[in-house]
C-alpha cells in the first residue's frame, strides 16, 4: 500500500501506530524500568515511572550473589547444544531431500512436521520415567536431547527450504567447471548454504531458550535453565520485585536481541514456508 | 544428479532423522498407551495391575476434567480470536507509510521473544498484583477496588497473558502477507470505486486468507500445549479454575504421582489434538492448497 | 578440436519422448545455432551435449571420442547459462579462476589466464567485485570469461541474451560474434530469436518438437526453406502463406511470398490497406486482398500508404511452393 498519504493522514496513522506499539511493548519497558529501581520505589504507590534513585544494585545482587549465573549458563548450554545437535542430524537429511528428491520426499517432510503436532503431555510420562531410570532427570544432556527432538522437524524443514533456494544452475555450472561432488559441496554449496544454516540456528536457539514445558518438568536445581528458575520463583513476597525484574530482564535480553535479527526466519521457520 | 549411488547416499543421510523421530514418536506414545491401562502410582509402586479403562473413566467422571477441557478450548479459542483480529488490524496499521517502521516493528514483535515464565511473571507481579500492580494503582486512582485478576478471573487473565505473547507472531505473519499484496490491485479497486472498507473486505481480507489459516493452524498446535504461563501464575487455580488439560495431566503425574491416570490423560490429549486438527483441516484445508 | 557428432540421440523423460532421435554433425570452429519455438527441445539438446542430462539412447562423439557416458567435467566443454549462474559468494576473479582451480592448475598460471580473459572482455576493473555488484551485461561477460579460460573444445550458450534489455542485446550479440572470430572455437548457441540466429550463425539447426526441420547456412534457410515450418520461422515479418486458387495457379497446395518480396503500385493483387506502420526506414502494411487473405508487405523507406487506401501489389521475388504436406516443391 504505497499510495502517498496526505500529511494529516500520515500524522494520524503514525500517532496511532506508535501508541499501539508502545502499549504492546509497555510491559517489557515497565519491567526494565523496575529492574533499575530500589525495592522500595518498585512497589511505591502511586507507581513511579522514572525513579529518583536509579541503581544497578539489583543486577549485581542477582548475578553476583545468587545461583543465577548457573541458570543462565544452563540456558545457554541447553539452547545452543540442542540446536547444534539438531543441525548435525538435520543438515544431511535436508541436503538429501532438497538435492536428491524422491517420490516420497514431500510425504516424508509432512510426516516429520506432523511429529511436532503431538502434545508434549502425551509423552511426558514415558520420558519422565525413562529419565528417572537412566538418571537423566535434572541433567543438561537430558534436556538437550528432548529439546532437540522437539525442534528437529522445524530445523529440517527450514534447512530444506533454504537448500531448495540454491539455484540448480549454479551447481551445474560447478559441474561443468570440472568440480567433483566433494568440490561442489565444499566450494559452492556450503558457502551458499551458510546463511540459511545460520538463520535456522538463530531461530531454534530462540525456541529452545524460551521453551517452558520440558525445562520445567524435567529439572529441579542443577540443570534448571532460566525458564524453570523464573517459573518457580515468580510471585515473591512482594519485596523483591526489582530483583525479579532484573533477573527477568537478563533472561530475555539475549533473545530480544537475537529476535530483532530473526524476524524473517521466524516467519519462514514457524509457518513452514506457507507464507512468503 | 540422481544416479543410483547418489540415491543410496541420500537414503543414508535421511535415515538418522527418520529413525530418531520415529523412535521419539512411537516408543513414548506406546508406553503411554500401555501405562494408561494400568494401575501405577509412584508412591505405592507395589500395587500394579491391569485396570482396563478405569483410568479413562476416572477422567470422564471427574468434573475437573470437563472443566479442564473447557478451559483448554477457551484458551485456544480466546487467544486465536484476539490475535487474529488484533493482528490484522495492527498489520494494516504497520503497512501504512509510517515513520520509524523499523523501531515500530521491534516494539510490536518483542513480546513473542519473552519466555513464557517471564511474560507471566511480568503480568502477574507488575500489573495484576492486587497490592503492587499497576492495574491496582490505576483502580485506586479512580477510587475503585483493585480487581483480583488471577484470583477472580484466572482463565481470562491467562488468556490475556498468552494473547499478549502471541499477538506479535500473528501480526508478523500478517505484515509479511500484506507485503505481497500488490498495491496495483488496490489501486485498481480504488479506480473501480471501492471504499476503504470494501477494499479491505473484497481484496485485502481474501488475500490474507491463507495467512490467517496458517496462523490458526500453527497457533493451535502451540496453544493446546500452553504450560509455563499457568505454572508460573495460577498453578491451575484457584482450585481448578485455570487448569487446562495439559496442566491437569501434569498435576496427576507430578503432584499425585499417578502414572496410570496421567498416561490416560495423555492419550486423551492426543485424541483431542487429532480431533481439533481434523476439524481445522476440514474447515481450513482448502485455503492452503500448495 | 571441437568436432561434435550426434548419432540417433534420443531423450525421454519418463514416458514423454522429448527428442525422438537426432543425427547432427558439427564441424570444428563452426558457430551453430539451435533455434526453434519454446519447448522444441533445443535447450535439452544442448544439455545432452554438455552432459548435464543423460541420453536415453544414441551416441555423442566429441573429437572422435565417445563422450556419451562421460560426466560434464570430462567432456572439455564450457557452458554459459541463461541466468549466468555465477558463484555469488566469490569475486569475479575467483569466479573466472574456479574451473582452473578445479583442474589443479598452479596459481600463477591461473592468475595469468584470468588477467588475459579479463582484458579480452573488459573486466579488468571489476575483478575484485562480487556478482551482486555487477550489471546484467557485466555478469554476462564474467560468465563468458569463466568459459573462455578453460580453452574448451567448444562453447555452449543457453539463451545467454534473453535476460538483457534490447539495446544491450544487440551489443552483446556482436561481441559474441567477434569473440568467435578471434577464438575460432566451435560455438553452439541456443536461442528462440531468429534474428540472433541469422546474424550469428555459420549453420542454423531449426528444431520443432524435438525434430530437426532443417540444417543449413542462414541464407540457405532463407532462400530455400524445406517446409512451411522453416519458411514461417525464418524471416520477420513472417512469410505470407496463401492457399486456394492463387496457389493452384502455381501448381502447389500452398505458396509463400516474403513481405519484403512484394512491390506496391501495380500488379495482379488489389486490396485495402488495414494496419500500416511507418518506421521511417521501413514501412509495414497489412493489405486485405480478396481471395488471398491478409497480406503483409514490407517496403523500404516510406511507402506513403495509409489505412483505408486501395492499392495494388505484385510479387517481386521468389514464390515458394509447398505441397499439401507442407514440404517444399
Amino acid at each position: 500500500m504505497a499510495r502517498a498519504a496526505s500529511p494529516r493522514r500520515k500524522l494520524i496513522t503514525t500517532l496511532t501506530a506508535w501508541t499501539v506499539a508502545l502499549i504492546i511493548f509497555f510491559p517489557v519497558l515497565w519491567m526494565i524500568l523496575t529492574s533499575f529501581k530500589t525495592e522500595a520505589s518498585a512497589v511505591a504507590m502511586p507507581p513511579q515511572f522514572l525513579s529518583a534513585d536509579w541503581t544497578l544494585e539489583n543486577y549485581v545482587e542477582v548475578w553476583g550473589r545468587s545461583a543465577y549465573p548457573r541458570f543462565f549458563w544452563n540456558s545457554v548450554v541447553i539452547a545452543v547444544g540442542s540446536t547444534l545437535l539438531g543441525l548435525v542430524i538435520a543438515i544431511p537429511a535436508a541436503w538429501a531431500m532438497a538435492f536428491v528428491p524422491g517420490k516420497r520426499t514431500k510425504d516424508l517432510l509432512m510426516w516429520m512436521l506432523s511429529t511436532k503436532m503431538m502434545p508434549a503431555v502425551a509423552v511426558m510420562i514415558p520420558i519422565y520415567l525413562l529419565f528417572l531410570r537412566f538418571g537423566l532427570l535434572d541433567t543438561r544432556i537430558g534436556l538437550v536431547l528432548v529439546l532437540m527432538l522437539m525442534n528437529l522437524p522445524i530445523i529440517i524443514w527450514m534447512l530444506y527450504t533454504y537448500f531448495k533456494e540454491i539455484p540448480a544452475e549454479i551447481l551445474e555450472a560447478a559441474r561443468m567447471d570440472g568440480a567433483s561432488l566433494w568440490n561442489e559441496i565444499v566450494y559452492v554449496l556450503t558457502p551458499m548454504a551458510v546463511p540459511g544454516i545460520a538463520s535456522t540456528m538463530l531461530l531454534n536457539i530462540i525456541l529452545a531458550w524460551n521453551e517452558a514445558f520440558w525445562t520445567i518438568t524435567l529439572t529441579t536445581t542443577r540443570a534448571a535453565p532460566l525458564s524453570a528458575f523464573i517459573a518457580s520463583f515468580s510471585a515473591p513476597q512482594g519485596l523483591f520485585y526489582a530483583k525479579l525484574s532484573a533477573a527477568s530482564a537478563m533472561a530475555i535480553l539475549p533473545i530480544l536481541i537475537l529476535g530483532w535479527f530473526s524476524q524473517k526466519q521466524l516467519v519462514r521457520g514457524l509457518t513452514f514456508g506457507a507464507v512468503k | 544428479m540422481s544416479t543410483q549411488s547418489t540415491r543410496m547416499a541420500a537414503r543414508f543421510m535421511v535415515a538418522p532423522s527418520v529413525l530418531v523421530l520415529l523412535v521419539w514418536m512411537i516408543v513414548p506414545l506406546a508406553m503411554t498407551a500401555y501405562f494408561s491401562f494400568r494401575l501405577y502410582r509412584l508412591l505405592s509402586p507395589d500395587r500394579t495391575g491391569w485396570v482396563g479403562f478405569n483410568n479413562y473413566i476416572w477422567f470422564f467422571n471427574s468434573p475437573d476434567f470437563w472443566l479442564a477441557l473447557t478451559n483448554t478450548l477457551m484458551l485456544v479459542g480466546g487467544v486465536l480470536v484476539i490475535t487474529v483480529v488484533l493482528g490484522i488490524l495492527i498489520a494494516l496499521l504497520l503497512d501504512q507509510p509510517v515513520k520509524g517502521q523499523g523501531l515500530l516493528r521491534i516494539l510490536v514483535i518483542a513480546p513473542f521473544f519473552v519466555m513464557p515464565p517471564v511474560a507471566a511473571s511480568i503480568w502477574e507481579n507488575l500489573f495484576m498484583h492486587p497490592q503492587n500492580g499497576l492495574f491496582a494503582a490505576l483502580a485506586r486512582g479512580f477510587g475503585a477496588q483493585p480487581i483480583l485478576f488471577l484470583e477472580s478471573y484466572p482463565m481470562p487473565s491467562v488468556i490475556g497473558i498468552v494473547a499478549w505473547e502471541w499477538l506479535p507472531f500473528a501480526t508478523l505473519i500478517f505484515v509479511t502477507a500484506l507485503q505481497s499484496l500488490s498495491s496495483e490491485q488496490l489501486e485498481a479497486a480504488e479506480m473501480d470505486g471501492a471504499s476503504a472498507f470494501n477494499r479491505f473486505r473484497y481484496i485485502i481480507l481474501p488475500h490474507l486468507t491463507r495467512a490467517i489459516t496458517v496462523v490458526i493452524l500453527i497457533q493451535t498446535i502451540f496453544l493446546l500445549g500452553i504450560f509455563g504461563e499457568i505454572f508460573t501464575t495460577t498453578q491451575g487455580g484457584p482450585g481448578s479454575a485455570s487448569t487446562t488439560l495439559p496442566y491437569m495431566i501434569f498435576k496427576q503425574a507430578i503432584a499425585a504421582k499417578d502414572i496410570g491416570r496421567a498416561a490416560a490423560g495423555g492419550i486423551i490429549a492426543v485424541i483431542l489434538a487429532n480431533i481439533v486438527a481434523y476439524f481445522l483441516m476440514r474447515g481450513l484445508g482448502r485455503h492452503l492448497d500448495a | 578440436m571441437g568436432k561434435i557428432q550426434l548419432t540417433k540421440v534420443r531423450k525421454a523423460f519418463g514416458e514423454t519422448e522429448v527428442i525422438p532421435g537426432i543425427d547432427l554433425a558439427i564441424e570444428d570452429g563452426e558457430f551453430v545455432v539451435f533455434v526453434g519455438p519454446s519447448g522444441c527441445g533445443k535447450s535439452t539438446l544442448l544439455r545432452l551435449i554438455a552432459g548435464l542430462e543423460d541420453t536415453t539412447s544414441g551416441v555423442i562423439e566429441i573429437d572422435g571420442k565417445d563422450a556419451t557416458n562421460l560426466p560434464p567435467a570430462k567432456r572439455g566443454l564450457a557452458m554459459v547459462f541463461q541466468s549466468y549462474a555465477l558463484y555469488p559468494h566469490m569475486t569475479v576473479r575467483k569466479n573466472i579462476a574456479f574451473p582452473l582451480k578445479m583442474a589443479g592448475m598452479p596459481e600463477a598460471e591461473q592468475a595469468a589466464r584470468v588477467e588475459r580473459a579479463a582484458k579480452v572482455l573488459n573486466l579488468t576493473s571489476y575483478l575484485d567485485r562480487r556478482p551482486g555488484q555487477l550489471s546484467g551485461g557485466q555478469r554476462q561477460r564474467v560468465a563468458i570469461g569463466r568459459a573462455i579460460v578453460r580453452e574448451p573444445a567448444a562453447f555452449l550458450f543457453d539463451e545467454p541474451l534473453s535476460n538483457l534489455d534490447a539495446a544491450l542485446r544487440v551489443g552483446m550479440r556482436q561481441e559474441i560474434s567477434e569473440l568467435h572470430q578471434s577464438l575460432k572455437t566451435t560455438m553452439i548457441y541456443v536461442t528462440h530469436d531468429q534474428v540472433e540466429a541469422m546474424t550469428m550463425a555459420d549453420k542454423i539447426v531449426v528444431l520443432n518438437a524435438g525434430r530437426i526441420e532443417q540444417v543449413g547456412a542462414p541464407l540457405e534457410l532463407y532462400n530455400n526453406p524445406r517446409n512451411i515450418f522453416v519458411a514461417g520461422f525464418i524471416g520477420s515479418p513472417k512469410m505470407n502463406l496463401i492457399e486456394g486458387p492463387e496457389a493452384a495457379k502455381h501448381d502447389a497446395h500452398t505458396i509463400g511470398i516474403r513481405p519484403e518480396h512484394i512491390s506496391v503500385g501495380d500488379g495482379p493483387w488489389e486490396g485495402v490497406v488495414g494496419l500500416s506502420e511507418h518506421l521511417g526506414s521501413d514501412s509495414f502494411i497489412k493489405v486485405d486482398v480478396p481471395g488471398l487473405g491478409i497480406i503483409n508487405v514490407r517496403g523500404p523507406g516510406e511507402l506513403g500508404v495509409h489505412h483505408g487506401d486501395r492499392i495494388r501489389l505484385a510479387p517481386a521475388g521468389k514464390i515458394h511452393r509447398f505441397d499439401d504436406k507442407g514440404l517444399a516443391l
